[in-house]
């Protein structure tokens, strides 16, 4: 019983200490949309398959580049939240860099006041979708 | 001899009005600088890119790390350039 008692606490404590990672990845405009989402779905499976958990996801779509990236002028930019043990993060960044359809990437801890600000946007997103239904409906 | 109070000068003397500077992250109590916004990030950019110095933006020394974080971040991402001219 004792066991079992710790055993629920420190699972309580690990999922507390579970970090949030932000990550974006920019993709080669070579790419057909289903090439694409294939890709996006390879990441996904990476994240989830190590035991991390989507928390939210963004298609920013073709996006142009401040400046040109392995001779390429615009990118596929895909966004995507999840929280999950930290060693993730290596094998994740490993894939990407095995990937060549990935050109660019970014991955980073959200401090509270990001998560928050994340949050917030997301309800304004929300928000704004029921009021536009609502005009429209 | 003219009297002091008739002295002209050929450039009017301009009296400078010292604006306080101030922090616009601690005054409208910003906590987390998007770097995906690259619009506001160019605020704190000369039109190099280059990132502008606190005592002409009045930013707080907390704040300035984060907007370099920041525009670092977009720069990665290829939002803002690493180099230009003419920015704005």
């Amino acid at each position: 019983m004792r066991a079992l008692k710790t055993v629920f606490l420190y699972n309580q404590i690990s999922n507390f200490m579970l970090n949030q990672y932000e990550t974006v990845f920019i993709a080669t405009p070579v790419l057909s949309e289903t090439q694409i989402k294939e890709a996006v779905k390879k990441i996904k499976r990476i994240i989830t398959g190590g035991g991390g958990d989507i928390v939210h996801e963004e298609n920013w779509g073709l996006r142009k580049l401040a400046y040109p990236i392995q001779k390429k002028s615009t990118g596929f930019y895909y966004l995507l939240e999840f929280r999950s043990e930290g060693e993730l993060i290596d094998k994740l960044e490993t894939e990407y860099r095995r990937d060549e359809k990935i050109i660019r990437f970014l991955t980073f801890r959200m401090d509270k006041y990001s998560i928050a600000y994340s949050e917030k946007k997301r309800k304004q997103k929300e928000i704004e979708k029921k009021e536009e239904e609502l005009k429209n409906g | 001899m003219a009297n002091e109070s008739e002295i002209r000068y050929l450039t009017p003397p301009t009296v400078e009005v010292k604006k306080e500077k101030y922090c616009r992250f601690k005054k409208n109590k910003i906590k987390y600088i998007d770097y995906k916004d690259p619009e506001f990030l160019k605020k704190f950019l000369n039109e190099q890119g280059k990132i502008l110095p606190r005592r002409i933006t009045g930013t707080s020394l907390k704040y300035q790390r984060k907007v370099a974080q920041a525009v670092k971040r977009a720069r990665h991402l290829a939002l803002l350039p690493y180099v230009t001219d003419m920015l704005k």
